[in-house]
């Protein structure tokens, strides 16, 4: 993290800094002088950086050097629409492609299947902006089906803005959300379809068979729980990903979450608020391996015992 | 079941939004965000026209730029050579219905000169000048020198409560730009109340009913929509998200044209697209030989070198095909109809010939190579104009390469990139809008030599230098009758331009704005997008 | 991002050698031509190598020449003819570059940063995996934590953080690419390489007391290789999904030198107007050459990995 902190806070001093954009052409070297004085960017690169640890120790990851408001709050402000579209994308992927994979993986010699596959490399093989930019052409602006971009109006939920509970909000969530999820939804159907293959030959499943369990309850209760671990490992490490990728969606939809701050301020070269996000994901990503593992160790029992023998 | 319910709340109050919508309201997609509801944070076009109508201003610049009109001082005038005197408008309230009187004028001075955060140049307007309150409706400006262009800088400076919450009677002390952004502060007597902020999504503003000025169609609600992107803007208001757009990309004005559903408005802004010429150094860097290696002399410090490029440069084609006819080819600083332009000066001619000809007479016959450098998001297709002007030179000789780069990198670069923070490329494209509305400013920062101690040549990047230029500049900026200073200002700009070719200049932006139909922008030359230049038009 | 995860299924230790007697290399091939979807895409694959490589032979214009390039000829539509006499095949784009030679030569540069990463990161990726394998103990310790902290970050934001660092261009664009992908391969090799270890023919050589250069080098590479070129061809798709992801976010390749996905992403301007030619071809290029490596990489994972064929 230290690491991490010190490439990107020592890369974008390298480049620059904002100050030239930031002040009217018309203003004169003093004032040139006053505004680079102001944002602290006439000291020397080490005492810069110094401060920047002693400050981030404290919780302060400075100030940005556009809004001149904390970086970390700026980032806190968009998190809600960030994470609300990683989560439509994730339920949109898990709700679509364990169901497919599932029917994949049951018959994997039938046509359906082939076609399911097949279509599933193009799920992960076409450049997310790309179809963003496709999306938004046919359904926004030919078929006028649903808005273009931005978010819809949000409403308050215990004290985070959402949008997923109005109707405006939703349509204005759709095309993101399908965008962002096309990947994870291929990258679901393989894993299901997988797993269903490999189960599906187990004897478990052959005496569940033999004993006349309905083929429902085989399907439902004995594979799914069985191809879960894996699926949700995945998904959760992919979680990540998601949010990660959101910059891309984010870019094309113009929704307003942190990628698009992330890419905004890569623009303007506001050092503060790249290095705070840098920051956030990065302990972003800690907690989720954490919530994985522990995930992980409830879905399968052999894990705990594991850990309990050794 | 509680779910539910929510849901069915939020569908309600959905369809109480869209009810409401009946209403005058609109949307407006811009590009651009302003970084900051504080009216002195950042002298920048977005917050300059984002603000202003939420704070005022004592004088205002019409759609036009022609004449200069009252607001919040209802005369002006200078009583001496040093001394102008503003008269107030009385019965002004701001937003939370206290009198507007000269205190206020007085803060929003102070907080503009002494401001300690941000990286405000407003400072450019009240540097040197000493503010006086006659009475409650009558003000002193006072300057050292004589100094006609008082009411110009008047149009910028913003005016805000000095009664704002959480000022505590100090400018600078008790308010951040968090207080403005958050609208706690943010007190104006402008047309239009401040409601909301998200940013990076949209800006809220509603009516004020007490505003004193005139207003062609009075909306009830403006929200201001954030669209970066170029194609998803045009898609906004294609698919009807958005009532109005800005900005809009050369390549979709075809399109819309012939979309009965779309209304454009267009207008030449004041801003010139020009090329800054190095000619200051003995070898630059930029300039080598065809084979690439470093030349024994500047090739561009001789001014028919200078003029022979401008010669290779087609600005038809670059009107017509980079800029899909949506510019007007320059040559000079500001586009016809604004105060102090030379009559003497046309848009160079396409003329390889000519170009050769000078060439050969300044003993470059041969040619030499460049590299055009330019930013790539900061002016209407920047990067393509660098590149058809280099395939332009390369055609006529002189082998070109381009560098384009954001413009957070490239400004850092052009005028303080290369050794002991001068300016790093040889040729390379720039922009300069005239806020004053006329050339002093151009002319101060962009071509009289470099002084830092007299605020001369502050973004003069090619250092070009010329004594009797900043003599006629010096005389026209100490003249205050209007036909005189008028005269030298067109003087200055023939030596400048005329023939020194101290910068090459290629177009006078042209802005376009489109709204859905039944809507009217007037277009502005100050590039501005504000809601009271929006109209019904049936 | 992560198709690697799906690709690196861990092959599988006790593989049975066939009777027949064929050589494994025609069993591999009357395997792999089962699917004459894959057979197709793997022709397709070879067909776009060779477009790039002579692709100053086979494009009807050098769209990197200025002095051959003019404005003039800007969004040509396909079929018109340009001020140089020759009719353009695909159209012009928005700078007057021919299209068709545009996107041979974008393939060029594309196919470049993309195979050309694959194979640095696949050699870097083979040593430290070979390296980590062989050494075990503390030294695999440390080389398998870096790879897992970095394998758990998603890819396009390391790419991002450097190529903000770095700047442009394809040169840094290579570098971003290579840091990003090494990883995969390291981690691909250790697994297959800590599975074949300890099979006989390799304590065989030990007990021969042949050199352990000679042994990694010899015995164990061949036998990982399988995996390898699983991960190598999924890779490679990956990697010039990803340069183009980076050129569309601004931060890819230099104006006048477009990649596929700068082709693409200045195409973007043009939806509106008409001028569907400038983002539609380079897309479909894109596709093509993606979908078809994906495609060929899948189909060599049915094959090389026994556990799910047949």
């Amino acid at each position: 993290m230290l690491f991490m902190s010190f490439l990107v806070f020592s890369g974008v001093y390298v480049i620059g800094d904002p100050v030239d954009i930031l002040i009217s052409d018309e203003a004169d070297a003093e004032d040139r002088q006053r505004a680079i004085e102001g944002l602290g960017l006439d000291k020397p690169f080490h005492i810069q950086y110094l401060t920047f640890l002693g400050r981030a120790l404290q919780g302060d990851l400075g100030d940005s050097f556009i809004f001149e408001e904390p970086a970390l709050g700026l980032i806190l402000e968009r998190m809600p629409a960030t994470l609300e579209l990683a989560l439509s994308a994730l339920l949109i992927a898990i709700v679509i492609g364990i169901p497919l994979g599932m029917w994949a993986g049951m018959r994997p010699e039938s046509k359906s299947a082939r076609v399911i596959m097949t279509g599933s490399i193009l799920g992960f093989s076409l450049p997310t902006f790309w179809v963003g930019i496709m999306m938004m052409m046919l359904f926004a602006v030919q078929l006028r089906w649903l808005p273009s971009t931005g978010r819809g109006d949000t409403v308050d939920l215990l004290g985070i803005d959402v949008s997923f509970l109005t109707l405006d909000g939703l349509s204005h969530l759709a095309m993101p959300a399908i965008n962002l999820a096309l990947f994870n939804l291929a990258l679901v159907l393989r894993l299901t379809r997988a797993g269903v293959k490999e189960v599906v030959h187990q004897d478990f499943i052959k005496f569940a068979r033999a004993k006349g369990v309905g083929r429902r309850r085989i399907v439902l209760v004995h594979i799914l729980k069985n191809i879960m671990i894996p699926v949700v490992t995945v998904l959760g490490l992919e979680f990540g990903g998601l949010v990660a990728f959101s910059i891309v969606t984010e870019t094309v939809f113009a929704w307003p979450g942190m990628g698009k701050l992330l890419i905004e301020s890569i623009g303007l070269l506001d050092r503060p608020v790249i290095v705070a996000y840098l920051t956030i994901i990065l302990l972003f990503f800690v907690i989720i391996n954490l919530v994985v593992d522990v995930l992980y160790s409830i879905l399968d029992p052999r894990v705990r015992l594991q850990e309990v023998k050794s | 079941m509680n779910r539910i319910a929510r849901l069915g709340l939020a569908l309600m109050a959905t369809t109480m939004i869209s009810g409401t919508a009946l209403a005058d309201d609109v949307t407006i997609g811009i590009r651009t965000e302003p970084s900051s509801m504080d009216p002195y944070f950042h002298n920048l076009g977005p917050n300059n026209a984002m603000l202003g109508q939420i704070f005022g201003r004592l004088v205002e610049w019409p759609p036009a730029m022609d004449k200069i009109i009252p607001r919040l001082a209802t005369s002006w005038k200078a009583i001496d050579d040093t001394t102008w005197e503003f008269k107030l408008r009385e019965g002004v309230k701001f937003h939370d219905g206290t009198a507007f009187t000269a205190d206020d004028v007085l803060f929003s001075f102070a907080r503009a000169d002494g401001y300690t955060g941000g990286n405000s140049s407003f400072r450019t307007y009240t540097k040197g000048k000493t503010v006086t309150k006659v009475d409650d409706f009558t003000i002193h400006i006072k300057t050292e020198a004589p100094y006609p262009l008082m009411p110009n800088d008047m149009t910028t400076l913003m005016i805000m409560s000095s009664e704002a919450k959480g000022t505590g009677g100090e400018a600078n002390n008790g308010i951040k730009a968090k207080d403005f952004n958050d609208g706690l502060a943010t007190m104006g007597t402008g047309p239009y109340k401040f409601v909301e902020w998200k940013k990076g999504d949209q800006i809220v503003v509603e009516k004020y009913d007490g505003y004193a000025g005139p207003m062609a169609q009075p909306w009830d609600k403006i929200t201001f929509k954030v669209i970066k992107s170029d194609p998803a803007r045009t898609a906004a208001l294609l698919a009807g998200d958005v009532d109005m757009i800005d900005d809009v990309a050369t390549p979709d004005i075809p399109a819309l044209k012939t979309n009965d559903a779309v209304a454009l408005s267009q207008g030449v802004s004041n801003r010139v697209i020009y090329i800054h010429i190095d000619q200051f150094r003995d070898v630059s860097p930029f300039v080598t030989d065809k084979a690439g290696n470093a030349l024994t002399k500047n090739p561009l410090k001789d001014a028919r070198v200078r003029k022979a490029l401008s010669k290779m440069i087609d600005r038809d084609e670059i009107v017509e095909k980079v800029m899909e006819g949506v510019a007007i080819k320059a040559g000079q600083l500001l586009p016809e109809g604004f105060f102090g332009r030379s009559p003497n000066l046309k848009p160079d001619a396409y003329d390889p010939e000519g170009a050769k000809a000078l060439l050969a007479e300044a003993g470059w016959a041969d040619g030499f190579a460049l590299t055009i450098h330019g930013p790539n998001n900061r002016y209407i297709n920047d990067g393509k104009i660098a590149e058809a002007i280099a395939q332009m030179l390369t055609r006529n000789g002189i082998p070109t390469k381009v560098e384009t780069m954001p413009s957070s990198v490239y400004f850092k670069r052009a005028s303080s990139g290369g050794p002991d923070k001068t300016p790093e490329f040889s040729f390379f494209l720039v922009g300069w809008g005239a806020g004053s509305g006329e050339p002093s400013s151009p002319l101060k920062s962009l071509l009289a030599t470099v002084d830092a101690s007299k605020g001369q040549g502050a973004s003069n990047r090619g250092q070009h230098s010329d004594p009797e230029l900043d003599a006629v500049l010096v005389e026209a900026l100490a003249t205050v009758d209007d036909d005189k200073r008028a005269a030298l200002l067109a003087k200055a700009t023939d030596i400048g331009i005329g023939r020194n070719m101290g910068i090459i200049p290629l177009h006078y932006q042209v802005n376009t704005w489109a709204t859905r139909k039944g809507l009217k922008y007037e277009a502005r030359a100050d590039e501005r997008t504000v809601g009271i230049n929006l109209i019904k038009d049936n | 991002m992560n198709s690697a995860k799906t690709a690196a299924a861990p092959p599988v230790p006790g593989q049975i050698e066939p009777l027949a007697v064929e050589t494994p290399f025609q069993r591999f091939v009357s395997d792999f031509s089962e699917s004459k979807l894959a057979v197709a895409c793997f022709f397709a694959v070879v067909a776009i190598i060779l477009l790039a490589i002579f692709a100053p032979l086979i494009a009807p214009t050098d769209p990197y020449n200025l002095a051959l390039v003019t404005v003039a000829d800007k969004t040509l539509a396909p079929g018109m003819v340009m001020q140089d006499g020759t009719t353009t095949l695909l159209g012009t784009d928005g700078s007057g570059r021919d299209l068709l030679s545009s996107i041979i030569y974008g393939l060029r540069i594309s196919l470049t940063v993309g195979i050309g990463s694959a194979i640095v990161a696949l050699a870097i990726g083979v040593v430290v995996g070979l390296v980590a394998a062989y050494a075990g103990g503390r030294i695999d310790n440390i080389i398998m934590r870096i790879v897992d902290m970095q394998l758990s970050f998603p890819a396009i934001l390391i790419a991002l953080v450097l190529l903000v660092t770095l700047g442009k261009g394809a040169d840094k664009t290579l570098i971003a690419l290579i840091v990003v992908q090494w990883a995969y391969y390291a981690r691909t090799v250790r697994a297959s390489a800590m599975v074949e270890r300890r099979k006989e023919y390799v304590e065989s050589a030990h007990c021969l007391s042949l050199s352990r250069t000679r042994i990694l080098l010899k015995h164990l590479l061949p036998n990982v290789l399988a995996p390898i070129i699983v991960v190598g061809t999924v890779q490679t798709a990956h990697a010039i999904s990803l340069e183009a992801t980076l050129s569309f976010l601004g931060l890819g390749m230099e104006q006048t030198e477009p990649s596929l996905g700068s082709l693409i992403s200045n195409g973007f301007e043009y939806i509106h107007s008409g001028h569907y030619w400038i983002s539609v071809y380079p897309g479909v290029a894109l596709l093509l050459t993606i979908v078809s490596i994906n495609i060929v990489g899948d189909r060599l994972r049915d094959v090389l990995n026994p556990r799910l064929s047949k």
